[in-house]
């Protein structure tokens, strides 16, 4: 407790299924989720693998507080090496799921191999057994899901699914759960479909026990209310969603616009938060419904809108015309701001459109800016586009496109490699606003310095979620560092990396962090798990599982020279706003950041680190 | 004074903290399958409805029940199944027109709501108040008063 203590081994090659007994030993050392699967695949494969071979293996794992009453604790991850990457990913997503595979029994699944046909896991409780997926293979996400309860007369049933993205190796194609939660980044769908795995249906209701229920309830009920006494858990979030940040991030200068040719956009407020509660001229009825939450979420930032019915990209298509999953913040930027797109619909039918097919909104949003770019250039014309007019702004551009890389189609299939392989294929891989292939995040790094760092040194290529300074530079949390200055930057992202690292390794939802710290957390955990969970040593714990994740990288062929970010970011000056004249100062915070980290001048942990972390 | 479970669904975002706070009490483990209280989400149309008994005073599941395994607890009136003597028959789940009144395979016996003696832990857990624990005679009395400041026009006449 609070683990099961007990995981799934799904060899699809073979079409076995075997329970095996949890290592005690790396759940005291990694925790569980991200940590723990991380730990169990750097030992069971070799880093060098190509991602899509039936070599590599994909990990969908639970935290110990998952599934248990603690606020947010309904988190499940999937852990695998990357294809857009080539390095460790690992994807977080909330819904239901999660807390349904704890509830099953079961802390992990691991799949290996490959099956000879498609294939859907369905676990029910004791029960877990590999089935065809013939009937679904080519099915969207909606329909999948649909499907899956249908056959098995489950309206309880939770599915995790891939897309026609996934199954045709769109290399950021990701998982989507319970309609609209998405393990988004780095190609998780991508290495699911390799594997002819559709979907992984579960329904479990064996309960989830914690160690010391009376210090547990206790514990829980007290952290709750801290977040009910935040303003950005109890307001802010609830209110606007992460979309609150919209109209900050365009004032402070940091709102990437049109493929990071800009760090300001005139078109942010039509999509900003704000706009999807305004009521529309057209019917009277504002974008967003209503707010929503993920399980065991007190805060509740889901955002769930419905698309003007008039609105060109639905006239006509009646099978739009519900609520669902609406624009968070990196979807809205990327699908808007990056493709200076201000038409605030059209952003939510392409939101739609990912959620539907698998793909992950930013990769997506952020690759169709750097096509836009190379198409404006005279790189890429019509002829390769199949008549789309790539320009920056074109919302239907965007829509059509979200469409064809959703259904692995036509030009969506260019796009569907990824920002790093398009500008290379079209002759400008200076264009790639990419860190290690995966693409960027809402967040210019000339006007908030320490992303720029976090995203170099991310260990799944850029991503904002490893390392969210954000909170510091602008929010003030937990305290207020200036965002235009490098000094004093290395060690913020250290300590928002390793704290990150630890958060998602719990079970529980990172936005927590906006009022929690780890010693909000360690007594939750303390009291659900065996062994002793402080706050200094789940600090240790992340600094080990991010030492971990960087020697697999290490290993599978990274070096100090991919810890860089793009020519544009380290030269070309923010031409507005409060960052105007200044790039990316990461040449003075890199060799900074990997002393702190006790790592050599080429960013390899020392011998001394290693031994300091249990890893040597 | 009786008191009654008040379920608002509009405030409710969809987080099963009810479920797992019922389960806990009932079951003494975080199960939402097992809990007497369930959350509804109509996806399509943007609403979670959280739903279990509203304990009918004429209570057809203990009317239906060939054993009078479902007996009234006279502090709250909340209808309340004794495992001693239920003998899993199902009667009450046909017999209940809502479908409060649910078969648990791992015991053999039927579960319902029963108020949990007077506190809910499904109300104290809610974050936003969708469910709260109230008079039962005055349940309608927020949604009155927000009628009565409309009904109340004569402001308006003045301005």
């Amino acid at each position: 407790m609070s683990w099961t203590g007990k995981f799934l081994r799904v060899n699809l090659t073979e079409g076995t299924v075997k329970s095996e007994a949890l290592n005690r030993e790396w759940a005291r050392l990694y925790l569980g989720q991200r940590g723990l699967a991380s730990k169990y695949l750097a030992e069971e494969i070799d880093p060098r693998v190509d991602p899509l071979s039936p070599d590599n293996k994909i990990i969908f794992t639970t935290g110990p507080l998952t599934g248990t009453n603690a606020s947010t604790a309904g988190r499940y991850s999937v852990v695998t090496k990357g294809p857009l990457t080539g390095c460790i990913a690992c994807s977080n997503s909330g819904g239901m799921f999660g807390a349904e595979l704890k509830n099953a029994g079961w802390d992990m699944i691991i799949f290996e191999g490959r099956a000879a046909k498609p294939v859907y896991f369905h676990v029910e409780n004791d029960r877990a057994e590999l089935r065809d997926a013939q009937p679904f293979w080519g099915k969207t996400v909606w329909e999948t899901d649909a499907g899956l309860k249908a056959h098995h007369q489950d309206p309880m049933l939770r599915v995790a699914t891939i897309g026609a993205s996934g199954e045709n190796g769109v290399l950021f194609a990701c998982i989507v759960n319970d309609l609209h939660r998405a393990a988004g980044r780095s190609g998780v769908g991508a290495v699911m479909g390799s594997k002819n795995l559709k979907a992984v249906a579960v329904r479990g209701s064996k309960g989830v026990r914690v160690k010391d229920p009376v210090r547990f309830l206790k514990s829980v009920a007290e952290q709750k209310q801290v977040l009910a006494d935040n303003a950005v858990t109890s307001q802010g979030l609830p209110t606007y969603g992460t979309q609150v940040l919209m109209n900050v991030i365009n004032e402070v200068g940091a709102l990437p616009t049109r493929n990071f040719q800009d760090v300001q956009f005139d078109g942010a407020r039509r999509i900003s938060a704000e706009a999807m509660r305004e009521p529309r001229r057209s019917d009277g009825k504002a974008n967003l419904v209503t707010n929503a939450a993920c399980f065991g979420c007190t805060i509740a930032c889901g955002r769930i809108s419905q698309i003007d019915p008039g609105h060109y990209t639905i006239v006509n298509r009646p099978e739009y015309r519900h609520a669902s999953g609406g624009l968070e913040y990196e979807a809205a930027w990327a699908l808007g701001a990056a493709t200076g797109v201000d038409d605030l619909e059209a952003l939510t039918f392409a939101n739609f459109l990912c959620n539907e097919h698998a793909i992950d909104p930013i990769s997506f949003g952020a690759t169709v800016a750097a096509a836009m770019e190379l198409y404006e250039l005279g790189a890429i014309t019509s002829k390769e586009t199949g008549g789309i007019i790539l320009t920056f702004g074109s919302a239907e551009a965007l829509t059509a496109l979200a469409e064809l890389t959703g259904k692995a189609q036509g030009f969506g299939r260019d796009i569907g490699l990824g920002s790093k392989r398009l500008c290379a294929k079209y002759g400008h891989p200076d264009l790639s606003m990419t860190v290690k292939g995966q693409e960027f995040p809402a967040y210019d790094p000339r006007g908030i310095q320490g992303m720029g760092l976090s995203y170099a040194t991310s260990n799944r290529g850029a991503c904002h979620l490893r390392g969210y300074t954000v909170a510091s530079e602008i929010m003030g949390t937990p305290v207020k560092t200036d965002p235009l200055v490098t000094d004093g930057k290395a060690a913020l992202v250290k300590a928002f990396q390793d704290a990150t690292a630890a958060f998602d390794s719990a079970g529980i939802c990172i936005f927590t962090s906006f009022a929690w710290t780890l010693e909000n957390v360690a007594p939750q955990l303390d009291a659900a798990c065996e062994g002793e969970w402080t706050a200094d040593y789940l600090l240790e714990v992340g600094e080990r599982i991010w030492n971990l994740e960087r020697q697999f990288n290490l290993a599978a062929g990274m070096t100090a020279k991919d810890d860089t970010l793009p020519k544009r970011l380290l030269k070309e000056a923010a031409k507005t706003g409060p960052a105007k004249g200044l790039a990316s100062g990461l040449a003075t915070m890199l060799p900074e950041y990997y002393a702190q980290r006790g790592w050599s001048a080429a960013g390899v942990p020392t011998a001394e680190t290693l031994k300091r972390l249990a890893l040597a | 004074m009786q008191k009654a479970l008040l379920i608002t669904p509009q405030l409710c975002t969809g987080c099963r903290q009810c479920e797992m706070a019922c389960s806990y009490e009932k079951e003494g483990v975080f199960n939402p399958a097992r809990s007497r209280i369930r959350v509804f989400d109509f996806h399509a149309e943007a609403r979670f409805v959280p739903y279990t008994c509203t304990q009918c005073d004429q209570a057809w599941c203990k009317s239906a029940c060939p054993v009078d395994a479902i007996q009234i607890d006279f502090a709250t009136g909340a209808k309340v199944v004794y495992e001693n003597r239920c003998v899993g028959c199902k009667v009450c789940t046909i017999a209940c027109p809502f479908g409060t009144v649910n078969y648990n395979a791992d015991t053999g016996k039927v579960v319902k709501c029963d108020l949990c003696g007077g506190d809910p832990a499904c109300a104290k857990a809610c974050p936003t108040r969708a469910i709260t624990y109230v008079d039962a005679e005055q349940t309608g009395y927020d949604k009155m008063r927000v009628w009565a400041m409309k009904t109340d026009t004569a402001h308006q006449a003045q301005a």
